[in-house]
């Protein structure tokens, strides 16, 4: 796995080898479809989930927290090409983007709308990752 | 100075793309103020709500990619946040 996370939930830019700080050989779109493919929920996003850099990353990462949800941060604003490539990987503009087993979700808009629906809930469990569910009732009952 | 020249261009583009049979271009701007994306236009935040037969039978990722596409280097570009809420007629917001 490409992407490392620290305990203080630092995060290295994606590219990076982490003991030599050497660029990989692989291209940034090799590297993101490695990270999308070997993490059931990777969210893409400016900062880090302990330090998100914008309102719409922030709240995507409230969200899955809420909800108990596991996932893989990584930070766009660290390494440009991928902050690029992950545009052109889901031909989709903006950022946060949310990728569940492999597959892109949406970005904020998207998954603030899913949660309030319950497609979220049937997507995860559907994809077989865990999470609270009383959790998503109540951000449904605080919200509706 | 303040000017809705964007907001206009949205509503334009999306008119002639969807015949929507409800349109609303929010200008969130005022809101984000001050943080990073707010390049002080007045015209950084946006959030459409759209209705039109053409989104029925699409899933929410088709219709926001084709509002997407059809508002071409707006969205992550010209406007740093677009917020989108693209509905068929009949279903509630």
């Amino acid at each position: 796995m490409m992407v490392n996370v620290t305990s203080s939930g630092t995060q290295r830019p994606l590219r990076r080898n982490s003991q030599t700080d050497e660029i990989p050989t692989m291209s940034a779109e090799e590297q993101i479809k490695d990270t999308v493919t070997t993490n059931d929920v990777v969210l893409f996003m400016k900062g880090t989930k302990a330090m998100p850099q914008c309102g719409f990353s922030n709240h995507v990462v409230g969200v899955l927290t809420t909800i108990g949800v596991e996932f893989q941060d990584v930070d766009v604003l660290a390494d440009p090409e991928i902050r690029q490539g992950i545009k052109n990987y889901s031909d989709w503009p903006t950022i946060p983007q949310l990728y569940v087993k492999g597959e892109f979700v949406g970005g904020c808009d998207i998954i603030s709308e899913m949660t309030m629906s319950g497609e979220l809930d049937a997507l995860l469990d559907k994809s077989g990752v865990s999470y609270s569910k009383e959790a998503a009732k109540k951000i449904r009952d605080a919200n509706g | 100075m303040s000017t809705n020249m964007m907001q206009t261009e949205i509503e334009g583009i999306l008119r002639d793309a969807f015949a929507p049979t409800r349109l609303e271009v929010i200008n969130d701007s005022a809101k984000h103020s001050g943080h990073s994306g707010h390049d002080g236009s007045g015209e950084s935040h946006f959030t459409v709500v759209i209705e039109s037969a053409a989104f029925a039978g699409m899933s929410r990722l088709q219709r926001h990619r084709k509002v997407i596409a059809a508002l071409g280097d707006i969205p992550g570009q010209r406007v740093h946040a677009l917020a989108i809420k693209a509905l068929a007629p009949g279903e509630s917001t």
